[in-house]
């Protein structure tokens, strides 16, 4: 009935929006499905957007990177004021190589690099993007600098300023890739903005303390640990509240190669932080296991902060290329805002 | 502070006005009397020098630009319906064919210009947004924050192109490549407020003659945009046309979002504090505890 009832209704080809509805059917079948299929029109089952041009690694990876720096300098800042030298270095060490990373990744996905600077030409609260380039140009040197003094042992007091300035900037620098991408009109991307950003600091916090637990000397590392455990809990309640709350737009999330990073997120993310957890514990015999417990399991946040961003990333392209997402919530909005018209002139009508 | 805060003041009407007191110009696409002829794509990618992008054949009826983006700032959409036939057998087939030249809206509050970090989008005298294609990084913020899916990337040449209204047209007193090639006057190009009302009255006139589907499409200042500089008379639904059924520009959450982003940093840091602060406590409490 299908083809001469949409025909009937006006309907060209929505081949990809049906076929969009069903293939999450299939992989979903085992699990409760969250929402019924929608019913849609569109024109061909071509997207109303235009996808994002923004490209893996590039993206993702400044997201995760930048997480990861601003985490590791407020380890930093704290290793320094509680007299933890070697946790100091490892973070100081990890947020300038991964600002520093960010910044070229930032730089290699755009269309002209040569033309990075014109970034700074304004400075516009409109656009997450200036306000990051701002705030990059003013951290990146920073944990640089801060690195660069911790492990030289040179300038110790402009070392002391940058580190405070790192630490200053890290959490801003970390949360407001959310910002970035939900100031867009990606579905999954705009529709999750109340609880992004806690994603995306509670993903930062997990990886700096991931990268702490890794590297820095046992016997200075809790509070990376307190930390990375911290954040695990963070992201894994800011991503459900999300997902729970977002409705249909939530569905590129859980299916594709999103869904398979998320859930590889999620795993990692939970084996890591039972490890870290487990190695702080008399539960295992000090020294060597618990060593290799807290690097092996700080490995594990790593790459659960990685795959959560990918995930992330990744769902936003699929929301942006199927015209459900966009059609179906609009539509969805016009019909109850109707609806909430009629109501209330109801009242206005002359009684009787 | 930048390229976008100019002074723009509030005419009594509510309409903007633009420095030099010029009226903010924008176009009436009329896709009732749209013949599908494609004449607005041709003359827009001559007089522009917008670049051949393909020249496959899509089976979309007889589209085959498919959609907006860096090569095409013009497009005709074909939609094939099949209506009921009439009862009196009057109509023979019972096929309608929808057809709808799509361009950049020029939204009021438009998202692509609020997100570009380096200030090349811009709005003009003519209250068009246009992008200054010499200062461009082809960042593709603006992409995915159009609504529209109009804005896209050159890729052999990084940056982001889309309509100019033909900004150098307009500024020689010259009406739009497409709108002067248009044989059905379905591209109207004028002021936008005598556009609106040359709106109303078209779609209250094929209201009369039976014409019970037609509306119009971005023409309300109260609409998610702020309305479209450029707007549509419909005869179906807009996502039928690609056009999503109620736009809203992102940047009108984006007070809530720097609030929530905030919000997570203060709670990240306030996260590293209290995990140095449990540490310090515990290795207080214990003697030999860990540490």
């Amino acid at each position: 009935m299908s083809a001469t009832k949409a025909a009937g209704r006006g309907r060209p080809v929505a081949a990809s929006g049906v076929h969009g509805a069903r293939s999450w059917r299939r992989k979903r079948r085992a699990e409760q499905a969250m929402v019924p299929p929608a019913e849609f029109r569109s024109y061909y089952g071509k997207p109303v957007l235009n996808p994002p041009v923004w490209t893996a690694p590039d993206i993702p990876g400044y997201l995760f990177l930048g997480g990861l720096a601003g985490g590791s300098s407020l380890l930093a800042a704290g290793a320094d004021l509680t007299g933890r030298p070697g946790l100091s270095r490892v973070a100081k060490a990890g947020a300038a190589a991964a600002g520093g990373v960010s910044m070229i990744a930032l730089v290699h996905d755009l269309g002209r690099p040569t033309r990075f600077l014109n970034m700074l030409r304004v400075f516009k609260v409109t656009s997450p993007m200036s306000v990051g380039s701002w705030l990059l140009s003013g951290y990146v040197p920073a944990a640089g600098v801060a690195a660069a003094t911790a492990l030289t042992g040179r300038l110790p007091r402009v070392g002391a300023a940058a580190t405070a300035g790192a630490a200053l900037l890290g959490p801003a620098v970390a949360s407001y890739t959310a910002a970035l991408l939900s100031d867009t009109a990606v579905p999954a991307w705009h529709d999750g903005y109340p609880e992004l950003p806690f994603v995306f600091t509670g993903s930062g916090a997990m990886a700096a303390g991931g990268l702490c637990l890794l590297a820095a000397p046992a016997g200075e590392s809790a509070p990376a640990r307190h930390l990375a455990l911290l954040g695990q809990v963070m992201e894994m309640t800011a991503f459900e509240r999300m997902i729970r709350r977002i409705g249909m737009v939530a569905e590129p999330y859980h299916v594709g190669r999103a869904g398979t990073y998320v859930r590889i997120g999620q795993v990692l993310g939970a084996l890591g932080a039972t490890g870290a957890a487990l190695s702080g514990t008399p539960a295992l015999p000090a020294g060597q296991p618990r060593r290799i417990l807290a690097a092996v399991s700080g490995a594990a946040l790593i790459g659960a902060s990685v795959a959560t961003r990918w995930g992330v990333f990744h769902a936003g392209l699929a929301s942006a290329k199927d015209p459900k997402y966009t059609v179906v919530p609009q539509r969805r909005r016009l019909t109850e805002r109707a609806a909430a018209a009629t109501s209330h002139q109801a009242p206005h009508m002359p009684p009787g | 502070m930048t390229a976008i805060d100019v002074q723009i003041s509030k005419r009594p009407d509510g309409m903007d006005s633009y420095p030099g007191g010029q009226q903010r110009m924008g176009f009436f696409t009329d896709t009732s009397v749209c013949i599908g002829c494609k004449a607005c794509e041709v003359a827009c990618k001559e007089w522009n020098h917008v670049p051949e992008d393909g020249l496959a054949l899509t089976g979309m009826s007889y589209d085959n630009s498919v959609g907006l983006g860096a090569d095409t700032w013009r497009h005709v959409a074909f939609i094939e319906q099949h209506k009921p036939v009439p009862a009196d057998g009057t109509q023979d087939g019972g096929l309608r064919w929808l057809m709808s030249s799509d361009v950049c809206k020029h939204c009021t509050h438009a998202a692509c210009l609020d997100v570009c970090p380096t200030g090349a989008l811009m709005r003009s005298e003519f209250g068009t947004v246009v992008v200054q294609e010499d200062i461009c990084n082809g960042c593709g913020y603006c992409i995915p924050a159009c609504p529209y899916g109009v804005i896209d990337q050159r890729k052999e040449d990084g940056r982001a192109w889309k309509c100019t209204l033909c900004y150098d047209r307009l500024g020689a007193g010259m009406e739009p490549a497409c709108a002067k090639a248009c044989p059905t006057d379905s591209i109207q190009f004028g002021p936008l407020d005598e556009l609106r009302e040359r709106a109303e009255i078209r779609v209250d006139q094929l209201h009369e003659a039976g014409e019970a589907s037609a509306r119009l499409y971005g023409n309300d200042p109260a609409d998610g945009i702020g309305g479209d500089g450029a707007f549509f008379l419909l005869l179906d639904e807009p996502e039928v046309y690609g056009l999503p059924p109620d736009p809203v520009v992102t940047t009108r959450d984006l007070p809530s979002m720097w609030r929530h982003v905030g919000a997570a940093a203060l709670t990240l840091a306030a996260a590293a504090a209290a995990s140095f602060a449990t540490e310090a406590l515990a290795g207080r409490l214990g003697p030999g505890a860990r540490r």
